[in-house]
């Protein structure tokens, strides 16, 4: 074969192995790490998968926060008006974390309804990604509550 | 008065670079020397109205002028002089004014440090340039002006600037990123205009490598200092989020790599021409890219300051018209530049085309990770979030490779590397780089595949950076002699080689060996983490200029030593009505010890956060280190030594230097 055509030949090698590499660990990440989000109504009617990364967020529930006295566990719940879910979560909770604000959980939904989560974002956090709840809410609200949403995506402005 | 001088300011500035995008490009391509002539005295005026639009913002702030709408949105008159002055880039408007600043200052540096060049090839470039700053003025007058009043209704005070903001890491931070994104239309400008007029050659190549270096090496600054401003400031001590606003600054900074290393090639032996264009390109369209998911409010964080479709759909025009254009342009003249250099399989120019496969692999993964959530946003085909664990299993091996690659390629040679040379080259470093790692991996106290290879790779670069460097520096008269005779250039590519090695290290020690507990604890109590004995001793509470906050006093031992005594906070700014984490730190080169709180649980228990992060400081300090290299290849004598020859020449009136002068 030409020396120059070897070469070339040699360089596309080489950049198809990379593109393949690169297209294998992609679709393989991906596979395990694609967190979907899921407003409270879809999970309350069941619609969310067990035991799988997801994402959840609504607003945290007026009155729902507990906390353990003894550890840093703490239960609330999030609602979008329509219905609401449960959520377990062990750590510190970010600052601008209260009832009636937005929040995301990062987490994995138990046999008994219950979410576990891993990681709760609110405002003030660079992860934090308010336009799903104020959707969620949009989706579920009708009348009085659609305000409110309309107020959540506004908060959005820093 | 003074505010609409600004925009007055502007709008000539917009005026100048018309002018400048179209006067002496027409004169490059019909050949008249009188309307070449007119490219320096245009970036000249561009940048300075730019400048004074600029120096109107800042007084605006200053003086509290608070009917100036954009002042009025991110100042106070509460806020420190200094934030003040910070604040001229704290939200979208001021920011975007910065960019410009910064683009018609490389402009204006292209323009000083040309002289040498052909006047064909200047008048292009800048030409180039002043296309790009049309595009720029208009956004920021149209959609994005910062000089806007709020008149007759003046606001008595401003709303305050997001208290996040109000950090040193924010006064560096955007102008270092920004010096980096804009930097790279310097070599995006010198590839359009070899592309318009053909001359793809090693000076092309040697005319936009040192730009391409410093704006590298400000773009690595700038992403060091938002890490480092993330991991204090955010207060939860994480470095790396994978953010996508940190991914946007990430991927010009990894293809720009690539072009740094492709344009060496291009540059010594005149090959991947075609490629290294091409990178370029990308480069700068990255950079942009970068800047439209910041600003555009595509992406909901603490850098997009607002959501305006406007201006997302403004920014996303001037992507594609620059990215079609020069693909375009790209696609009718590469063809015509080709080559013929011959260079084994086995040899530096082999070993430096895989390094790009590499990284142009990672860009591609990081843009995917990115993008990928977006797009299906805007399909309206679902909500989904792609986390960090992607990015970890798929960034990391690319890393460990880049790194491994990167060791075997420092013994290689132009041309043809002979295998068995090679691999004896090798075999010493190779052992002694498995040694070390062990070594290290025993002090931190346990076997992990990954972490060994992370290390392992780290290792590997530090050894064969210095090995090399150990031959290179041999001389008859001594070895300060020798390391005193290598080039800076070559000094430049063993800091930039040992800063990645540091980073490497940084990065898997720190993820892998450091500790992290959320715990409760009331006055009195202690927690381990790691071999520190952290003791709360009580809460308090004080007045700063703009906020009240209450602070924890936190007492670190180390065997029974009392070692640091560190003071988190939790801040209150009342204008905002923001809560703001601020941790506390005990820093050192080889761990940090991280102390914050978070909410008060019950009667005085608190909820606390306590780190332990070796290495972590090797993060910023390599990225410093692989800046210093940057600043230091582009201070090479030969740029210098060459432009002498080439005057010499001219003065003489013969023709260009008879013999080059390689490094």
């Amino acid at each position: 074969m030409h020396p120059i055509r070897k070469k070339r030949l040699t360089i596309i090698g080489f950049l198809l192995i990379g593109l393949a590499l690169a297209v294998g660990l992609t679709t393989y990440a991906l596979r395990q790490n694609i967190n979907l989000f899921y407003d409270p109504t879809e999970i309350a009617a069941g619609n969310a998968p067990v035991d799988v990364r997801i994402r959840a967020g609504g607003m945290v529930e007026e009155g729902s926060v507990l906390r353990d006295t003894e550890s840093l566990k703490v239960n609330f719940r999030v609602t979008d008006f329509a219905a609401s879910v449960p959520i377990q979560y062990e750590g510190i909770l970010p600052d601008l974390f209260a009832e009636g604000q937005g929040v995301v959980a990062m987490g994995r939904l138990n046999a008994d309804g219950l979410f576990i989560a891993d990681q709760v974002l609110a405002k003030h956090d660079e992860n934090y990604m308010p336009p799903e709840v104020a959707e969620a809410l949009e989706r579920s609200s009708k009348g009085v509550h659609r305000a409110d949403a309309g107020k959540a995506a506004e908060t959005v402005d820093y | 008065m003074y505010p609409e001088l600004g925009q007055l300011a502007l709008i000539l500035a917009l005026l100048l670079a018309v002018l400048l995008s179209v006067v002496p490009l027409t004169g490059a391509l019909t050949g008249r020397d009188g309307l070449q002539a007119f490219a320096r005295p245009l970036a000249s005026g561009m940048f300075v109205f730019t400048a004074l639009a600029f120096a109107v913002l800042t007084h605006a702030f200053m003086v509290d002028d608070f009917s100036v709408t954009y002042v009025a949105n991110n100042s106070n008159s509460m806020l420190p002089w200094y934030f003040k002055f910070s604040a001229v880039w704290g939200g979208h408007e001021g920011s975007l004014l910065l960019w410009i600043l910064m683009l018609t200052g490389w402009t204006l540096a292209v323009a000083i440090f040309s002289r040498k060049l052909p006047a064909t090839m200047v008048s292009q470039v800048l030409s180039v340039m002043g296309m790009i700053c049309v595009g720029f003025f208009l956004f920021i007058i149209v959609t994005s002006n910062p000089f806007d009043r709020l008149l007759p209704n003046v606001p008595a005070d401003g709303q305050d600037l997001n208290p996040l903001l109000q950090d040193i890491g924010l006064i560096m931070h955007p102008p270092m990123l920004y010096m980096g994104y804009v930097g790279f239309s310097v070599a995006f400008a010198f590839a359009i205009a070899a592309l318009i007029n053909g001359r793809l050659d090693a000076a092309w190549a040697r005319w936009s490598r040192p730009w391409t270096t410093i704006a590298w090496s400000f773009l690595t600054i700038g992403i060091a200092l938002g890490s480092w401003w993330a991991y204090y400031e955010l207060g939860w001590g994480g470095w790396w989020f994978w953010d996508p606003v940190e991914n946007a600054s990430l991927l010009p900074w990894l293809s720009g790599t690539a072009l740094m290393h492709s344009l060496a090639v291009t540059e010594k032996r005149g090959v991947f021409k075609s490629w290294t264009v091409l990178l370029a390109i990308v480069s700068f369209a990255l950079s942009l890219l970068g800047t439209f998911l910041v600003r555009s409010g595509v992406l909901t964080s603490v850098h997009a300051f607002a959501s305006d479709p406007e201006r997302g759909s403004f920014l996303l025009m001037l992507l594609g018209i620059t990215v079609i254009g020069s693909l375009m342009l790209y696609a009718f003249r590469a063809p015509v530049v080709h080559v013929r250099s011959r260079y084994g399989s086995m040899s530096r120019e082999i070993f430096l085309l895989l390094n790009n496969v590499l990284l142009v692999s990672a860009t591609l993964l990081v843009a995917i990770g990115t993008l990928y959530p977006l797009i299906l946003d805007y399909l309206d085909a679902g909500k989904l979030s792609i986390g960090e664990p992607f990015f970890n299993t798929t960034f990391s091996p690319l890393a460990v490779a880049a790194g491994l690659l990167l060791g075997v390629g420092v013994f290689s040679r132009w041309k043809k590397t002979d295998v068995g040379f090679l691999a004896r080259k090798l075999l010493w470093p190779l052992a002694v780089s498995l040694v070390a790692s062990a070594a290290i991996m025993i002090s931190y106290g346990g076997f992990a595949p990954w972490a060994f290879l992370g290390v392992f790779a780290a290792v590997w670069v530090a050894v064969a950076t210095f090995w090399d460097l150990w031959d290179k520096s041999s001389s008859r008269q001594g070895r300060w002699y020798g390391l005193k005779r290598l080039s800076r250039s070559y000094w430049g590519m063993v800091l930039g080689h040992l800063g990645v090695a540091m980073v490497m290290a940084g990065a898997t020690v720190v993820s892998n060996y450091g500790v992290e507990r959320d715990v409760r604890m009331v006055p009195g109590d202690s927690a381990m983490v790691g071999d520190y004995e952290v003791v709360f001793v009580g809460i308090g509470e004080r007045r700063g200029p703009n906020f009240t906050a209450q602070y924890g006093s936190f007492n670190v031992f180390l065997d029974g030593k009392l070692v640091a005594d560190l003071h988190p906070e939790k801040r209150n700014y009342p204008v905002g009505m923001s809560v703001m984490t601020e941790a506390d730190i005990d820093a050192g080169l080889f761990r940090d010890v991280f102390v914050a709180i978070g909410e008060q649980i019950s009667g005085d228990a608190w909820a606390i956060r306590l780190q332990y992060k070796p290495l972590v400081r090797w993060l910023w300090l390599g990225s410093l280190v692989m800046a210093i290299g940057g600043f230091l290849a582009i201070a090479d004598k030969r740029y210098r030594i060459r432009a002498r020859a080439e005057d010499r020449s001219v003065a003489a009136g013969s023709a260009p230097a008879g013999k080059p002068v390689e490094a």
